[in-house]
């Protein structure tokens, strides 16, 4: 390989050349050991599983619309709640940002070729692929009717397919385990020489804080998940309280992951939010130290919180209190990261592109998503609203409208480099209007109506309607957003597909941003960097000119 | 001005009725104080991230020849502030919270006791005169305790007028109270998901003054003396108290069990083969052992009614399905 002179010129020396063209044929792809086509397959996979979760949503959408039995029978119904929650956890959110985006954009922001461990990150995939097949064969034989909690002893005595389910999040649990040690040793040990923990990009140390709890809390599930099995095989009795075992320990192990598990999802998308912000800003992050410390700080004390699910189980009143103060303490961190956005936006250039649009859609909605948990964080507010609709609307909001949004946005943000293609931003910017709209119109009403007095995981509201007649209306609202949020998925999804045909060809950094991925090619090279380029501040845009001719920034001499 | 004050009350009544139900027990007025205290934090707080997010986006926006300005990008003081002043406010909501949750939990030595039972997809309600009912009535202005368990899976009881909830996992007892302070009827649900008629899992809270209420459960608790003679009325008062109706039609057929209508002499298939005649026996063993002779076609989800029944009973309820022809 000949080297290639400094001073060769900046158009693309062999366009032909990049990590989709590199090598052909479909095994090329299924045993790449390449993090950008991992990470490409994964967020191919990881569109399917939404679509798939969507799907389910519409079912439970529709059938709400109208009071009594309409579309879905109870048992119908009961499956299909499950499998949407239980695919959106397991195969949709979790995974979404680390390994698809993450994948992709972490080595190349540290100057890396790749990831610590190309195998395992193989391997990750290949776990991913084999854990939806198990969820797949779940579904074509009739799926479970226990809810994503899987709580027991209804799991342990429903007659519905449960032990594939829970064989499938087991093996998707060491997908998400062997991503998370991935990240951990790529932080470590590939940044390059003059790379300091403190010039790294706010998204690796949000992929960092992730991959923390990815590694430490996910065990605990696959253990817990383990002995679900098990005591449906064999009935060792360890949650059957006839042989001395005890239905709550299970509550105990489920949350013990499943809360951290929530961070797993939100902090990956705060790491976006922080990167568009600035970006779109054109201004230096604000309070670089407070956003990447309040992600370690979320990650830790994320630990200690799962209790706060559990405030009707019958737990201590004691246990009760002090879960419920360190919950009020993981909100701080929150916190600062939001009033650290919004002093980044000062005194700046504001670009309303479409991924900017998502961030600032991310700020509402991760503001009526995260206070919301204020009422859950304060037991005696809690205990009203515990499993009802308002539950329900709080996740959505956080789950989807912030980690879900952020997700979006991330994409319209590193689609160009992905690709090597722009898609319409204005079709993108409009779908972002539309989203805020139809978002609220169809979580909104839950709030109403848990606080009114209707539980969640109900197939059926008409006995409730003679004291809560605005159910109907509420439903009613809540369905029509349902199916409009849907269909903006669509287009959003429709417009980046569009790009692969008609979009214009992308410039190495069509958004100005100073991270590392936008110094190589639009798409990246196999080798990500002939040579790691000099490490500079992430976030200072000072010496990015606008260029007419590639519609892209280049670096001022 | 009146006008303003007329429609301004109007308005928050309009507000109030959009959002908590009506307070009926003594700690309502308590929880809705911590949930109003934590809906204005929310308001002030979303108020200033979303204001100040569209005036940033408004006063900064990309304009032709705008140039980012010259600022600092760190600022202590500014972190500090926007670090203590909202812990100082969440501090504040939680020792709120805490105190109403004290209040919650502590229940009057005084408490009438009820014991509740939770199944697959009923309630009942024994009061401590052996009555057993499958609705809750309870005295007005007089504390309740409510002592809970479940033979099968987690339920979960919430009355929301009350604010009370508590789960009812199986194997253990837990208990809530309440002291209702308003005459009506109140809706009691299930908000533990456990199966299919979950969403059907229902009971009216029966609040009435005191002298009436045990005028009722003196009565109530004798209908079995009262109907000696007519043991199929005695039946069928069973089967709507404790919980048959639920699964068992009579008229209209239900999925989770076989209807009651004419099945008595019938012979009916079972699960696994083998057939079964419908008589005394085979309803007896149904009631205590319900999983021994599962009918084809059926799921295998009733709860054993062993020791929650009396023989007495029993022949009450067999005498009231041989009346369904």
């Amino acid at each position: 390989m000949a080297a290639i002179p400094d001073s060769a010129p900046a158009a693309r020396p062999a366009a032909a050349d990049n990590y989709l063209t590199h090598a052909r044929g479909l095994m090329s792809w299924i045993f790449t050991l390449d993090h950008k086509r991992i990470g490409v397959m994964f967020l191919a996979l990881i569109w399917v599983a939404m679509a798939l979760g969507v799907l389910f949503a519409l079912i439970l959408r529709a059938e709400l619309a109208d009071p009594g039995e309409t579309i879905v029978s109870k048992n119908v119904y009961n499956r299909v709640f499950t499998l949407h929650g239980a695919v959106m956890i397991f195969l949709f959110i979790i995974p979404s940002i680390p390994s698809s985006l993450g994948n992709f954009v972490l080595p190349i922001m540290l100057g890396a070729k790749d990831v610590a461990f190309p195998r395992l990150n193989l391997a990750s995939l290949h776990l991913y692929v084999f854990g939806m097949l198990f969820f797949l064969f779940t579904l074509f034989v009739g799926g479970l009717d226990t809810g994503w909690t899987f709580y027991t002893p209804y799991s342990t005595e429903t007659n519905t397919w449960v032990i594939p389910a829970v064989l499938g999040a087991f093996i998707l649990g060491f997908s998400s385990i062997f991503t998370g040690i991935n990240f951990i040793a790529t932080t470590h040990m590939m940044r390059p020489p003059g790379m300091s923990w403190f010039k790294m990009p706010l998204f690796v140390w949000s992929l960092y804080a992730t991959a923390i709890i990815q590694v430490l809390a996910t065990p605990v599930l696959a253990i817990t998940l383990l002995l679900l099995a098990v005591e449906r095989l064999v009935g060792v009795g360890i949650f059957d309280p006839d042989k001395g075992g005890d239905p709550v320990l299970f509550q105990h192990f489920f949350w013990f992951y499943s809360h951290p598990a929530v961070y797993i999802m939100i902090l990956p998308a705060m790491g976006i939010i922080s990167e568009v912000i600035s970006v779109f800003s054109r201004k230096h992050i604000f309070g670089f130290k407070f956003i990447a410390f309040s992600s370690v700080a979320i990650a830790l004390i994320g630990f200690l919180v799962w209790g706060h699910h559990m405030f009707t189980s019958g737990q201590s009143p004691l246990a009760s209190t002090i879960f419920s103060l360190l919950t009020f303490f993981v909100a701080i961190p929150s916190g600062i990261k939001v009033f650290n956005w919004l002093a980044t936006m000062y005194k700046g250039v504001v670009h309303l592109t479409t991924p900017m649009c998502f961030a600032l859609l991310f700020l509402i909605l991760f503001g009526i998503g995260g206070l919301t948990g204020l009422f859950l964080g304060a037991v005696a507010a809690n205990v009203h609203v515990h499993d009802t609709a308002f539950v329900v609307a709080h996740f959505h909001y956080v789950m989807f409208g912030s980690a879900g949004i952020a997700f979006i946005g991330g994409i319209y943000y590193w689609w160009p480099k992905i690709t090597g293609r722009m898609y319409n931003d204005l079709v993108g910017r409009i779908c972002a209007v539309v989203v805020l709209i139809a978002f609220n119109m169809t979580y909104f009403p839950l709030f109403i109506m848990g606080v009114r007095g209707m539980p969640r995981r109900y197939h059926d509201y008409e006995r409730l309607l003679e004291k809560n007649p605005e159910f109907f209306d509420l439903n009613v609202i809540a369905s029509v957003g349902g199916f409009l949020l849907a269909g903006t998925l669509l287009v959003l999804a429709a417009n980046l597909l569009f790009s692969l045909v008609r979009g214009r060809p992308a410039p190495a950094n069509p958004w100005g941003a100073a991270t590392m991925e936008w110094q190589c090619a639009s798409p990246p090279p196999h080798d990500n960097f002939a040579s790691p380029p000099p490490v500079t501040d992430p976030y200072d845009f000072g010496n990015l000119t606008y260029d007419e001719t590639t519609g892209g920034y280049v670096s001022a001499p | 001005m009146d006008q303003i004050l007329i429609s301004a009350t109007a308005a928050a009544r309009l507000l109030g009725g959009l959002w908590l139900p009506e307070r009926a027990s003594t700690i309502s007025p308590a929880v809705d104080g911590v949930f109003n205290l934590v809906l204005g934090v929310c308001i002030v707080f979303f108020s200033i991230v979303v204001i100040s997010m569209i005036l940033l986006v408004v006063r900064y926006r990309n304009r032709p020849g705008a140039k980012p300005q010259e600022s600092p990008s760190h600022n202590m003081r500014l972190e500090i502030i926007w670090s203590i002043i909202p812990l100082a406010v969440v501090l504040f909501v939680f020792w709120r919270s805490f105190t109403v949750f004290l209040e919650m939990y502590t229940v009057p030595s005084n408490a009438f006791e009820i014991q509740v039972t939770a199944k697959k997809w009923s309630w009942t309600f024994e009061y401590p005169n052996g009555h057993v009912d499958e609705n809750l009535y309870v005295p007005v202005n007089t504390p309740v305790r409510l002592i809970m368990s479940s033979p099968d899976v987690i339920h979960s009881l919430w009355i929301p007028e009350f604010r009370v909830k508590m789960d009812i996992p199986p194997g253990r007892y837990t208990s809530t109270w309440f002291e209702a302070t308003k005459v009506g009827d109140y809706m009691l649900l299930c908000t533990e998901y456990c199966g299919e008629l979950h969403s059907d899992m229902l009971a009216t809270v029966v609040v009435r003054p005191e002298a009436e209420f045990h005028e009722w459960l003196a009565k109530a608790a004798n209908f079995m003396e009262e109907y000696k003679d007519n043991p199929a009325k005695a039946g069928e008062i069973l089967y709507q108290k404790r919980g048959c109706a639920q699964c068992h039609g009579i008229d209209q057929p239900k999925p989770a069990g076989p209807s009651f209508k004419g099945i008595f002499g019938k012979t009916h298939e079972l699960q696994g083969g083998g057939s079964v005649v419908v008589d005394e026996n085979y309803i007896r063993e149904s009631i205590l052992e319900p999983q021994a002779k599962v009918r084809a076609g059926y799921p295998a989800n009733m709860p054993t009614f062993k020791g929650l029944v009396t023989e007495e009973e029993i022949k009450a309820i067999i005498a009231f399905i041989k009346t369904l022809k």
